[in-house]
C-alpha cells in the first residue's frame, strides 16, 4: 500500500475538508466563464438582433443543412481515424519504456500549436502537386502528371485533423493508462483471465472516463474545424464555423451568423452531453501508484513489432511535415527561371536573418524575439489562468453537487463558440472607449484560457475523480489540512496530467490566430499574426521568412515543452508515494 | 510551489504592464481603426506625430470585413476617430450604415474624379490597385506558348487546367475576378463563361495565400498551375522581396482590356469621434505627397494623388492594366450574396 507522508499537527481534528461546501469551488470557474464566454456572446447576440431587418435572414437553409450534416460526418470520420491511431500509439506510450520515447511523444505534440496556414505550407512541400512524395514517385516511374492529389480533397481534411488531434488522445489516454494499478490487471489475470479478457474486461472499463474525455475534445475540435477546411479542404467543402466565418465577414450579416453560433453551440452541448453519458457512469476510484511502475521494456517479437511500426507511423504522419517546413526554411529554390524542371536547391540563413532587419523601415516591422516574448507572455498566462479555473471546475466535479452535470457541458462550451463570434462579442462587451481598444491584448490571456479550458478540465477531471477518497480521509483524520491534503496528495497524484493540462492549454495559446486577430495592437503581435502578415504578399523572401518564423515559434514550443516534461518527471518520478 | 506560482503572476502583470506602457505621456491621441493590410514607415508618421503634437494609435482589427464589421458595431461609442481600409466593395454598405462623418478635404483636388466614387464626402479615396491574373514567364517560354491576353483567351484548350482562382466567397481577389467577369459579359453571360471555365479546367481555391504559395508555378511555392489571379503590383513585389536579388520578375500581368478589375481603398472620420480636427489634418496628411508616394513600397497598392511619385520597380515591372473593370459600389452590394450564390451553385456542385 502506498505509504502518505503528511506531517501530524497537534492542532485539533481539522477535517473541513469533507463537511466544506464544495460547490464554493464553482463560483471562481462560473465567474470566469460568465464574463469571457457569456457576456460577450450574449452582446452580440442582443447587438444583431436589433439589426434584423436590415440584412435579410432569408437564406438557402437547405444548404445550412447541408452544412451541418457534413460537418458532422467530416467530424465523425476524423474523430474515429485519430483514434485508429491515437490509440495504439497511447498504448505504446502509457505501456512501454523505449528509447527516445521522450522525444517521440514531445514531436507528436507538437501538431498542436501550429497555425494552420504553415501546416498547410508543410504538407503541400510534402504531398503537394511539387511535393517530395510526388516528385520522387515521379522519377521512380517516370510520369509526367504528380501521381498523388491528396490535396483540395476530403482525405486532406482528415489527414489534418489526425495530424492535429492524435496528440489529444496520446496524452490524455496515455497518462490515464500510466496512472493505472497493475494489481488489478495482475489479480484478473491470476484468476484465469485470457490477455484478451483482460483488456476487455479490466483495462478498458478503467480507461473509459479518459477516453470519453478525449474522444470528446478530439470530436468537437473537428466540429468547429475552419482553418484546415479552408485551407486543406478547398472550396467544395465548408464546415459550420466557415459558413459562420462567410456569414460575417463576406455579407456582413451578423444576424444570420449569430443564429448560426447558436446552432453550433446547442450541437456543441448535444455532443457533449450523449459522449459524457456513453463514457460516463460511475468512476472506478484506484490505488494511485509510482508512476511508470507499469511500464516495461516490450520483451516478445510481437510487441516489438508494434514497437517499430508504431514508431515508424508517428515519423510519417507527424514528423515528416514538421521536417519538410524546417528544411524549407533553409532552402533557398535557385531562380535560374529560364532552365525550368532543374530546381536547384540551396542552403541558405538567409530567411532567418531577414527576420532580423526592418528593411522598409516599416512602422509595424516585428523583430522575431518581440513576437516571441508576447506569444510566450500570452502563453505561460494563459496556461495559468486555464488551470487555475480548470482545476477548480475539475475538482468541483469530483463531488456531489446537484448541478454538475450541466455545469461540467458548461464547460465544454467555449470549443463551439465561433472565433468570429466571440471576437465581436469581446469587442462589443469590452469596447467601452477610446481608451479601452487599447487594452484589448491584455483580454488575449483570458480568450486563450477559454478555450483550453475545456482541455484543462476534461484531462484533470478522470484523474482526479479516480483517487479515493478514502486516502483524503485518512490524512484528514490525521489532521491535515485543505490546503495539506491537496499539496501532499492530490498535487502529486495528478501532476501528470497537470503538467499534460498546462501543455495543452501552452499550445492552443500559441497557436490561436482567429480571436487573436480581433483584441491585438499592430505594436504587441503573436508569431501567427506575424506569420500571416509575411504570407500576405507575394515574393520569395516573405514565404521564406514565414516559413522562418513558423520553425523558430516550433523550436520554442519544443523547448517549453520538454521542460514541462521533464521538470514533472524529475519532480515526481522517485518520490515514493 | 505557492510562492513561485505567484512570482510568476507577479512577474508575468509586470511585464505586460510594460509592453503596455509605451504611449507617450500627455500627448494627444488620435485612434486610427485599420484592416491589418495596413503598412505605413515609421518616419512618415512620425513627422506628423511631431509636428501635430499628436500620438496615432493604430487599431488593426482583422481584415476588411472584420474592421468594418467592428466599426460598424460600434458606431454608437465608436473606439477610433478615423477608419481607414473599406473598399469599393464594400462601400456602399459603410455608407448606408452611416458611421463616416462629411468631411470635404482640401487635397482632392489633386485626386482625379474617377476615384472620387462618394460625393458626399463621407469616404475618401486613398489608393487603388487592380486584381488581375498574373502569369509565370517562364512556363510559357518553354512552352512556346504565348502568355493569354483576354479572358475569352482562357477558354481556348491551349490553356486548359492552367488557371487557379479564389472562392468569391471567401477571398477579396477571388470576390474581384468573379466582379471582372460580370462587368465584362454583364449579369446575363457571366455564369456561361464560367461554365466555359470550368471546362476548360479552372482550378478553385480558397485563399489567395493558397492560390499564389501552394498552386501558382512561379511562386515560392512551385505549384502546378502558371496562371494565378492575384494583384497588379504582385510582379513588383516578386523583385522587391526576391531571393537572390533578381533585375526581372518571373511573372508578369495578362493586362487586356477589361481583364482586371480596380479595387479602391478609403478613409473617413467616424462618428462620434472627439478629435474631428485632429481628424482632418490625419487625413489631409493621408492625402499628401508624403504619405502617398509611401503607399506603393509599403501596401504594394498605388497612390491616388496625381502628383505623387511611383517607385522605380513599379514603372519597370508592372504594365498598367488596358481600362480596369469596375461596377457601382450600390449594385455589388445589392447583388454580392446573388452573385456568388449563383456562383456556387454552379462551380461547386
Amino acid at each position: 500500500m502506498a505509504s502518505v507522508n503528511v506531517e501530524v499537527k497537534s492542532e485539533p481534528l481539522n477535517n473541513h475538508f469533507l463537511q466544506g461546501q464544495p460547490w464554493k469551488l464553482w463560483v471562481a470557474p462560473i465567474l470566469f466563464l460568465s464574463l469571457f464566454f457569456v457576456f460577450p456572446m450574449l452582446s452580440i447576440i442582443l447587438a444583431t438582433t436589433q439589426m434584423v431587418g436590415q440584412v435579410s435572414l432569408v437564406t438557402n437553409w437547405s444548404r445550412i443543412i447541408g452544412i451541418i450534416g457534413f460537418t458532422l460526418f467530416q467530424a465523425l470520420l476524423s474523430t474515429l481515424l485519430t483514434l485508429l491511431i491515437g490509440l495504439p500509439a497511447a498504448f505504446l506510450f502509457g505501456l512501454y519504456n523505449f528509447r527516445a520515447k521522450g522525444l517521440l511523444r514531445l514531436l507528436s505534440t507538437l501538431p498542436f500549436i501550429l497555425p494552420t496556414v504553415v501546416v498547410a505550407a508543410g504538407f503541400n512541400s510534402l504531398i503537394g502537386p511539387r511535393g517530395w512524395l510526388n516528385l520522387i514517385l515521379m522519377n521512380l516511374l517516370h510520369l509526367g502528371e504528380p501521381p498523388v492529389q491528396l490535396l483540395n480533397s476530403l482525405s486532406a481534411i482528415l489527414l489534418a485533423h489526425v495530424f492535429y488531434n492524435t496528440a489529444v488522445i496520446i496524452r490524455v489516454v496515455g497518462s490515464a493508462l500510466e496512472h493505472l494499478d497493475p494489481r488489478l490487471e495482475q489479480t484478473s489475470r491470476t484468476l484465469g483471465a485470457s490477455p484478451w479478457q483482460n483488456f476487455w474486461n479490466v483495462t478498458i472499463p478503467l480507461l473509459r472516463p479518459a477516453m470519453a474525455s478525449a474522444i470528446l475534445l478530439v470530436f468537437l475540435f473537428d466540429f468547429t474545424s475552419f482553418g484546415v477546411v479552408i485551407l486543406l479542404g478547398g472550396p467544395q467543402f465548408a464546415t459550420l464555423e466557415v459558413e459562420i466565418y462567410y456569414q460575417t465577414m463576406q455579407l456582413l450579416n451578423l444576424p444570420l451568423a449569430s443564429i448560426l453560433s447558436i446552432v453550433q453551440i446547442v450541437f456543441t452541448l448535444l455532443i457533449t452531453l450523449s459522449i459524457l453519458r456513453l463514457g460516463g457512469g460511475e468512476i472506478i476510484p484506484v490505488r494511485p501508484r509510482v508512476q511508470e511502475e507499469r511500464l516495461r521494456k516490450p520483451q516478445y517479437l510481437a510487441e516489438k513489432i508494434f514497437l517499430v511500426f508504431m514508431m515508424v507511423l508517428i515519423f510519417v504522419i507527424f514528423i515528416s511535415p514538421l521536417l519538410g517546413l524546417i528544411l524549407r526554411s533553409i532552402t533557398r529554390l535557385d531562380a535560374e527561371r529560364r532552365e525550368r524542371g532543374v530546381i536547384l536547391p540551396a542552403l541558405t540563413l538567409d530567411y532567418y536573418r531577414e527576420l532580423f532587419i526592418n528593411r522598409r523601415q516599416s512602422l509595424f516591422y516585428v523583430p522575431p524575439i518581440l513576437a516571441l516574448r508576447n506569444s510566450l507572455l500570452y502563453a505561460l498566462a494563459s496556461s495559468l489562468l486555464s488551470l487555475l479555473f480548470g482545476g477548480m471546475a475539475a475538482s468541483a466535479l469530483t463531488y456531489k453537487i446537484r448541478l454538475n452535470k450541466w455545469l461540467d457541458s458548461m464547460l465544454m462550451l467555449p470549443m463551439g463558440a465561433s472565433a468570429v463570434t466571440l471576437g465581436l462579442g469581446y469587442v462589443l462587451a469590452y469596447g467601452f472607449n477610446f481608451q479601452s481598444r487599447q487594452l484589448f491584448p491584455y483580454l488575449i490571456p483570458f480568450v486563450h484560457s477559454l478555450v483550453a479550458l475545456p482541455f484543462v478540465v476534461r484531462t484533470l477531471q478522470p484523474v482526479l475523480a479516480s483517487i479515493p477518497a478514502t486516502i483524503k480521509f485518512a490524512a484528514a483524520t490525521l489532521g491535515a489540512s485543505r490546503w495539506h491534503i491537496w499539496y501532499h496528495i492530490e498535487l502529486p497524484l495528478v501532476s501528470r496530467s497537470i503538467a499534460v493540462a498546462g501543455l495543452f492549454a501552452f499550445a492552443i495559446s500559441l497557436g490561436e490566430f482567429g480571436a487573436t486577430a480581433f483584441l491585438t495592437r499592430p505594436d504587441i503581435p503573436t508569431l501567427p499574426i506575424a506569420i500571416y502578415r509575411f504570407l500576405g504578399l507575394p515574393g520569395a523572401l516573405n514565404y521564406g521568412q514565414a516559413l522562418a518564423m513558423a520553425t523558430i515559434l516550433l523550436a520554442c514550443c519544443a523547448a517549453v515543452m520538454a521542460l514541462i516534461d521533464l521538470t514533472q518527471t524529475r519532480m515526481y518520478s522517485g518520490e515514493n508515494l | 510551489m505557492k510562492h513561485k506560482f505567484f512570482l510568476f503572476m507577479v512577474a508575468f502583470i509586470v511585464l505586460l504592464t510594460a509592453c503596455g506602457q509605451r504611449a507617450g505621456v500627455g500627448l494627444t491621441e488620435l485612434n486610427v481603426m485599420t484592416h491589418d493590410s495596413f503598412a505605413a514607415s515609421e518616419a512618415v508618421i512620425r513627422d506628423f506625430e511631431q509636428e501635430n503634437q499628436v500620438k496615432i494609435n493604430f487599431i488593426s482589427s482583422g481584415d476588411t470585413g472584420s474592421a468594418l464589421n467592428q466599426a460598424i458595431l460600434t458606431k454608437s461609442s465608436p473606439l477610433a476617430d478615423v477608419f481607414y481600409g473599406v473598399d469599393n466593395t464594400f462601400l456602399s454598405r459603410a455608407l448606408q450604415e452611416d458611421i463616416f462623418e462629411t468631411y470635404q478635404s482640401p487635397l482632392l483636388a489633386e485626386i482625379p474624379d474617377e476615384f472620387k466614387l462618394d460625393k458626399g464626402w463621407r469616404a475618401l479615396p486613398v489608393d487603388y490597385g487592380d486584381v488581375c491574373i498574373n502569369y509565370d514567364k517562364a512556363y510559357f517560354v518553354n512552352k512556346s506558348l504565348t502568355p493569354p491576353e483576354t479572358l475569352d483567351d482562357l477558354l481556348l484548350p491551349e490553356y486548359r487546367g492552367l488557371l487557379v482562382v479564389e472562392n468569391p466567397a471567401t477571398s477579396s481577389p477571388g470576390l474581384a475576378f468573379l466582379l471582372t467577369t460580370i462587368a465584362y459579359y454583364g449579369e446575363s453571360e457571366y455564369l456561361n463563361y464560367w461554365q466555359g471555365l470550368k471546362d476548360n479546367g479552372v482550378v478553385v481555391v480558397n485563399d489567395w495565400e493558397t492560390a499564389y504559395y501552394t498552386n501558382f508555378s512561379a511562386s515560392s511555392g512551385k505549384g502546378a498551375q502558371p496562371l494565378v489571379v492575384s494583384y497588379a503590383t504582385s510582379p513588383a513585389a516578386e523583385v522587391v522581396f526576391a531571393d537572390p536579388p533578381v533585375s526581372e520578375s518571373p511573372t508578369a500581368l495578362v493586362a487586356g482590356s477589361g481583364t482586371c478589375f480596380r479595387q479602391i481603398e478609403f478613409v473617413g472620420i467616424l462618428k462620434g469621434t472627439r478629435q474631428r480636427e485632429l481628424a482632418e489634418k490625419f487625413i489631409d496628411f493621408m492625402l499628401s505627397r508624403q504619405f502617398q508616394e509611401d503607399i506603393p513600397l509599403n501596401m504594394f497598392m498605388y497612390p491616388v494623388n496625381s502628383h505623387a511619385q511611383l517607385p522605380e520597380v513599379f514603372m519597370t515591372q508592372i504594365k498598367m492594366p488596358i481600362q480596369p473593370a469596375s461596377l457601382p459600389a450600390e449594385l455589388i452590394t445589392a447583388q454580392r450574396d446573388n452573385w456568388i450564390e449563383a456562383w456556387r451553385q454552379l462551380m461547386l456542385k
